[in-house]
Parts: structure tokens; sequence; C-alpha cells
């Protein structure tokens, strides 16, 4: 087997400037773990950036029905903004409660993002139902299939965020702070304040922008 | 009951489609029976299918994409032989069915051939590469392969229950809407696809945290191999590109199934929103592909040039520079819809733009190659004749890059020579590359070298036959996709690219028989020292099979080529040194999450298909349960005992001795 005269280039690295820190190592598995789920939230965000896409390209596009301004009522959506901000913080408050396995707080913490959850949902499917019921619905004009496909898509990741929380809280409830469950906990946290990022979006987007007469 | 699905779906009229399905019907079932009857059932659950292990699930991914490259390749053959006797005739193939054939052909060559076997290769190697275990989440690999074979399943499937989609490999609207499409040729398409994407989304989002958070000791970033470095690029375009398929595929469903007007005629729907989110992944894509096949064609160059390669950083900024541009040049694609010469002009001079860096890639090669002392074994032609025929493909890609001349051959047989010329020449020749050789690396004996060099020079020339007279045929204005024409100087190209096609057969013939006469040989071919090639990373430094958690120690990496230095490290010192002390070593147990969760994922696929609303929700309930079960898992981690572990490393460090000193008595 042949060794060449490249045996030497392999160790002095010419090109280096300065002192080389050297890898430590596979990182833990804490951060393993949220590194990853970050880069799929940010693959979840590539698809909404999609669906906002194609709610400016046909925001225009009502096909003789209603415009924004029209069926958006603003109050709603100042509520609905207000649960899922508020819902961030005491979720923030449940994952400091998990990291000093303090159980008490993190239920009250869960409970009340749950709520907070939920009474954006219902909102949220109360819009839905009246546009639909007055003939608004998303096969009316591409607008509104745009409309319901950005909000709904959001409005679907809220629904599973919820059962996550659920099964977050009987985890806890069953296994207690275990260094996998807190891992998990750590996802879960992560996925509802990035869903807090994209309803921020839809807000501004969708609402304020299309509120406008 | 049943929705759409009824015996009207079987096509008892065709007998192609009819005679084909029941010959994999009865293959499948054979390789069942056979297995069931001789008992490997068991050890193929509980070391296959439930497999975490990414050195096995890389080998299923390969395995997957072999087999439907023969279904790929069938549905090729059959386009060509159309081709070449529908002059002034309608062929032996109907329209309809020869526009099932097109489509089926570009979905399952990119979709269940090109990407399950770079994901395969990059799954089996990197974590060998990088020095460490296994790759950031198994069980999640292992549910990425599982769904990636659903999709496959579900559009072989189409085959003999229904239809596929009539629409191109892209299924663009309106065509593809409800009212010009109603049969279910195109949901098979896009749920086949959304099922299969998801897996790819998860194995990418795996290989990139991989690539970025576990790297052994001393694995700076600037010493990983390049290999590496493309696996790392490829799959964040996976992780940023996919969810565009996603997306737009959802919205084409919408659209399907329950009315909205994404892309509709009707109530301001949008046609060429559809063309720009597709292709704003569908370019990504590409180099999706050939980015892994640039790492394979580096590690064989050096390899087998016995040099380091030439350039390394220069690489590695071109890949990356690859990977950013990629994303700015998809309107390339459709410069004839009319964005105006400034939006064409811009585009135009991106995709231009993205030949530089490809182009330092060639040069690298060839100034690896330059001075070394080369061993043309199978995997070094597959590298060469990449170069040659990758460089002629890029050359016409250039060419159709520049707005005026792309309105001449726009949608003509020149495009298609020009991404066969590409996706072959690049993509396929690096996946062969690949196979052999890391092959022995997998499987621990090495391919028939014979068979090897028989296959790469009939796949060759097959492939210039085939391919070059497509491109004369675009330039005497013959349009893709043509079930049958009238103009007679098509007719002759016809036939040469049809003998190409034969030649192209007798290639991969060769290739079936190169792996069972090596099989058959195993013992001849047998590897011991883990280092068949002379290798220079870490992949090379255990035995071959690896053991299944890789390297007893993480090894210590001091510079690029990690492996080639330790070996002159050790031919330098004296080659006694002390037995290290071995620890327990703790390795992810089984898990049947990625089986169970795929077999749900097919029966709603299925289900939704044909309409079939309580299987759907039958499916659903069972994916989820599946998930929460998963969620509430325990001990997914089991222990192999130091014995166990300094037993099977001290047969490696055996070997291994006994090569280097060998080496050094040369």
């Amino acid at each position: 087997m042949a060794i060449t005269a490249t045996v030497g280039h392999a160790r002095a690295d010419p090109h280096h400037i300065g002192v080389v820190i050297e890898h430590p190592g596979p990182a833990p598995k804490r951060i393993v773990t949220a590194y990853g789920f970050w880069i799929f939230l940010l693959s979840d965000i590539v698809m909404f950036s999609c669906f906002f896409a194609a709610y400016a390209v046909l925001v225009g596009q009502t096909a003789g029905g209603p415009k924004g301004a029209e069926i958006f009522e603003q109050r709603n959506v100042a509520i609905e903004t207000v649960c899922l901000l508020l819902s961030s913080f005491t979720c923030g408050m449940a994952s400091i409660a998990a990291d000093v396995r303090n159980r008490f707080w993190f239920y009250l913490g869960m409970t009340v993002t749950c709520v907070l959850g939920l009474i954006f949902l219902a909102i949220e499917f109360r819009e839905f139902a009246d546009l639909v019921a007055r003939g608004y619905g998303p096969s009316r004009s591409a607008f509104l299939t745009a409309f319901f496909s950005l909000v709904g898509c959001h409005g679907l990741h809220v629904s599973a965020g919820v059962l996550w929380l659920l099964t977050m809280m009987a985890q806890v409830f069953a296994k207690g702070f275990r260094a996998d469950v807190l891992r998990r906990m750590m996802c879960f946290a992560l996925f509802w304040h990035a869903l807090d990022i994209i309803w921020v979006g839809v807000f501004s987007v969708v609402y304020l922008l299309g509120g406008a007469p | 009951m049943l929705g759409k699905l009824d015996w009207s779906a079987i096509p008892f009229d065709q007998p192609i489609p009819l005679v084909a399905g029941a010959m994999v019907l009865v293959a499948i079932l054979g390789v069942l029976a056979w297995v069931v009857v001789k008992g490997h059932l068991p050890y193929l659950w509980s070391e296959w299918i439930t497999s975490v292990d990414h050195k096995r699930i890389g080998v299923m991914y390969i395995l997957l994409a072999s087999v439907m490259l023969l279904r790929g390749g069938s549905d090729a053959i059959m386009m060509r032989i159309q081709q070449a006797v529908a002059y002034q005739s309608q062929g032996y193939l109907p329209p309809e069915h020869y526009n099932q054939i097109f489509s089926a052909h570009g979905t399952i060559m990119i979709f269940f051939v090109a990407m399950p076997f770079v994901i395969g290769l990059m799954n089996l190697i990197v974590p060998l590469q990088l020095g460490v275990r296994d790759v950031a989440f198994p069980t999640l690999n292992s549910v990425g392969f599982w769904l990636t074979a659903t999709g496959a399943l579900l559009v072989n499937i189409s085959l003999v229950v229904g239809e596929f989609a009539r629409t191109g490999w892209l299924a663009f609207p309106p065509l593809s809407e409800l009212s010009y499409s109603p049969g279910v040729g195109v949901d098979y398409y896009a749920w086949s696809l959304q099922i299969s994407g998801v897996g790819t989304l998860v194995a990418g989002i795996n290989l990139v945290t991989t690539v970025l958070k576990l790297r052994t000791k001393g694995m700076n970033y600037l010493r990983m191999p390049m290999f590496c470095w493309t696996t790392l690029a490829s799959n964040l375009l996976i992780v940023a590109a996919f969810p565009i398929l996603t997306a737009t595929l959802a919205m084409l469903l919408l659209d399907r199934y329950l009315g909205f007007h994404f892309f509709t005629n009707e109530a301001g729907g949008n046609v060429m929103m559809f063309m720009n989110l597709i292709w704003a992944w569908g370019h990504p894509e590409v180099y999706i592909l050939v980015l892994p096949a640039f790492g394979i064609f580096s590690e064989v160059v050096s390899t087998f040039s016995g040099k380091a390669l030439f350039g390394y950083r220069s690489m590695v900024l071109a890949t990356m520079a690859i990977c950013v541009i990629s994303f700015m040049v998809w309107l390339h694609h459709f410069f004839t819809m009319g964005a105006g010469p400034d939006v064409n002009a811009i585009f135009g001079i991106a995709s231009m733009i993205i030949a530089i860096p490809t182009g330092v890639k060639i040069y690298n090669w060839l100034f690896t190659m330059y001075g070394g002392r080369i061993r043309f074994a199978t995997p070094m032609l597959w590298s060469v004749g990449f170069m040659v025929t990758f460089i002629i493909g890029g050359l016409t890609g250039v060419l159709v890059a520049v707005p005026p001349a792309d309105f001449m051959l726009h949608n003509s047989m020149f495009l298609v020579a020009h991404f066969h010329n590409v996706i072959i020449g690049g993509v396929l020749f690096g996946a062969f590359a690949g196979f052999e050789y890391w092959f022995p690396k997998a499987f621990g004996f090495r391919l028939d070298e014979r068979w090897g060099k028989a296959a790469f020079w009939f796949t060759f020339t097959g492939f210039y036959v085939t391919f070059m007279p497509l491109y004369i045929a675009g330039m005497l204005g013959m349009t893709r996709r043509m079930q049958h024409y009238d103009v007679a100087a098509w007719r002759p190209w016809m036939i040469v690219a049809a003998v190409g096609m034969a030649v192209l057969t007798i290639g991969v013939i060769c290739q079936i028989v190169q792996l069972v006469v090596s099989i058959r040989n195993r013992e001849a071919l047998r590897d011991r020292t883990g280092d068949p090639w002379d290798g220079r990373s870490l992949e090379w430094a255990t035995s071959s099979p690896p053991p299944v958690f890789n390297f007893a120690f993480n090894p210590d990496v001091r510079g690029e080529d990690a492996y080639w230095e330790m070996k002159a490290h050790a031919r330098q010192q004296s080659f006694e040194h002390e037995e290290p002390e071995y620890q327990d070593i703790e390795m992810p147990r089984n898990s049947p999450t990625g089986f169970v969760c795929a077999f749900f994922a097919t029966i709603m696929g299925f289900a939704l298909i044909w309409h079939i609303w309580w299987m759907v929700i039958l499916g659903g309930i069972g994916a989820f349960a599946t998930f929460v079960v998963f969620a509430w898992r325990d001990h997914d981690e089991y222990v192999i005992p130091a014995e166990e572990v300094a037993r099977i490393d001290r047969i490696n460090i055996e070997e291994r001795r006994s090569l280097v000193s060998m080496a050094g008595a040369v």
C-alpha cells in the first residue's frame, strides 16, 4: 500500500491562523433534543411563510365576495391576541416551575395556558363558523381560501399544542420531573412560543393590514 | 362503505399494468412466503424492521431505492420503445396510459430512487465519518424511512388499483385540479408525496442536528470529511425546501377535496403561484440530490488518488455557496411565463453564477487527481465518468439559463436531455460510486470488480447513446411528453435512443449480476481489515461491518483526513500500545414505532385517496395512539457491557495491526 508524500499535510495545517479551539465532542442530550426541535420549528415557519405568501398574492382576489375589512372584527382579534400572548407568559412560568421542580406552580401555569389556548380556539372557531354561515366560506373566493388556510393552519397548530400540553401534564403527573420529561417540556415550550410568533405575523398581516378599509 | 372504490378501479381491460402488477404481487408474496417458511421473520422483525441503527436504516433506504429504480427504469424502457415506434401511428401505449407512465417515471425516479439512495448513503456513512455512535434521533430516523416506504407503496398500488396522475411529475394546475383530473391519479400522487415528504423532513432535521451537534472530540467544522459538509448543505436545503412542497401540495389537495381556490381558474385562484411555489422547492431539490453526490466523488477521488482533497476550503465554500444560491434561481424553470425581461435577466444571471462554485469543484477534483497515484477501481470509474458527463450537462444547463435561448428550448427534448444528463451523470453515477465504495463497509466484503466495471461501461455508453440523440431531437423542435409524432426527422434519433436504452438496461443487469456473484463469492471477497481501499476518513477506522456501537471509543481527531493521519502515526510509532479500559456503552433500543406509524399512514393515505372516510378516521386514531405511546416511552436505551465491547474491539484491533505492519513491510 502506497504512502505518498502527503502524509505530513494532514497534521500541519498551514491555513490556521492563531489558536484552534478543539471541538469538545458530542453535545449533551438536552442540547441535541432542543436543537433538533428548534430546526423543526424553523421548517414549520417556512411552511407558514408559504401560506403567508399565498395570502399576500390572493388578498385582492375577492371575486365579488367580501373584503377583509368587511368581515374582520377587531375586538375579537384583540381578545385572541391577548389570550395567546398571556398564555406564552404562563407557559414560561410553567417552564420555570418545571426547572425548579415545583408541581403546584407547574400545574397552575399549564392549566392557565390551556384555558387561554382554548379561549383562543373558541373565538377563532366562532369566527369561522359565523363566516361560513353567512356564505363566506373558503370556497367563496381566493381571498377567503387564503384567509381560512393561513389562520386555520395556525389554529390547527394551537389545537395540537393543547393536546400536547395535556400529555405533558399527564407525564409530569405520572413520572415526575425526570430528565426526559423535562426535555419534552422544553420542546413543548419552544413550540408554544413559536406559535405566538406566528400569530404576531397573522395578526399584523391579516387583521391589521386587512382591517383598513 | 368504500368511497369511490369499486371493481372498475382494477384495469381488467389493460393487460400491461395488470400483468406488471401481478408480477410484482407474485414477487412480494413469494419473498414473504420464503421468509415465513424459512423462519426468518423474527430475525427480520427484530434486526431490520424495528432497527433504529443508522447503518441498518441506511441499507434499507438503499434497498428501497434499488427496487424502485427497477420500477422507474421499466417505465423508461416503455417510453423509449413507444417513441421509437409511434411515428405516424399510435404506438402500443394508449395516450392516457403513456401520460401516467411519464408522470410515474419522474415521480418515482426523484422521490423514491434518488432521494432514498442519497439519504441512505448519508445515514449509513455520516455518523461513522463523524466518529459517533448514532444519529441524533434514532427512532425518528426509522419513522422517516418507513414513511418514505409508505409513499413508494402507495405509488405502486396505483399501478393496479385505480390510476396514477397523468399530469407530469409536478402536477401543474389547472390540469391537476378536480375539473380536469377528476380521477384518483393526482390524489395518489399528492398523498404519497405528502407522506414521504414528512419522512424526508424528519431525515433532514435528524442529519442536520447530527452534523452540527454530534461530532467526536476534535472534529472541528474544518476537519469534517467533505461528504459530511455536503450532507450538511443538502439537509439544510431539505429543512428549508420540503416544507414548501408540503404547503404547496396541501393547497392543491384543499382545492381538490374542499373546493378551495388556490390554483383554480375560477374565483380568483392563481395558477402561476403554483409554479413559483413548486419550483421554490423544486430547484433546491436538485441540489439536495446532487450535493451529496459531490461529497461522494470528493471522498472517492481523494481516496483513489492517494492524496488529500485539493482545495478543501474552497470546496467547503463552494458547497455552501451552492446551498445558498440554489434558492435564488427557481424562476428559470418558467422564463416563458412572461415575468418580463428584467426579472428573467436576474434569474438567468443567478443561474449562470451557480455554475461557478460547481466549476470550482470540478477543478478541485481534477487537481486532486493530478500527481496522485490513481487506482481505477469501480468507484473511481464512476467518478471520472461523472466528471465528463456532468460537464456536458452543466454546459447545456448554462445554455438554457440564457432566457432567449430558453424560449426556444423550453419544454423540448433538449431540456429532457439536459436534466437526465445532470441527474443520471451526477446523482445516479454518484449513488453508484458510493454504493461500490461503501458496500464493503456495510457488509464486510467487496463487490466483484469485473462485473462492476462491466456495469460502468455499459451504463456509461448506454447513457450517451440514449440521451445525446434527445439533445438533437430537441433542437429539431421535438417537444417533451409526446405520445406519437409525425415528423420524419425525429424518428432516427428516437430509434438510436431506444437502442441506447437497451445498452443501459444491460448495465443495470450487470449490476444485479455483480451483486449476486459477490454474495456467492463473499468468502473470497471478504475484507477483514475494515479498510479495503486504504481510506482516509473515520468510517474506515472501525471493522466491516461496524459493530452496533460503531466505535469502542469516540476517536480523537487532530486534523483533516483523521484516519489517514492515525495510520501514518501508527506506522511511525511502535504498534505496541496498552489495552484501553473499556466501558459500558449505552445504545438506543429497537422500536416498532416507525413501522407502526407507516402502517397507519398507508391505511390513511389509501383511504384519503378513495374517500373512505371511516377508514381515514381509523388510521388517524391509530397514528395518534402510536404517537402518544411513543411520547410516553420510558426506557429506550440498553447497555452493552464493557466485556462485550472489549471482545468485539480486540478482534478489530488485531486485524488492523496486521494491516499496518503489512503496509510497513511494503
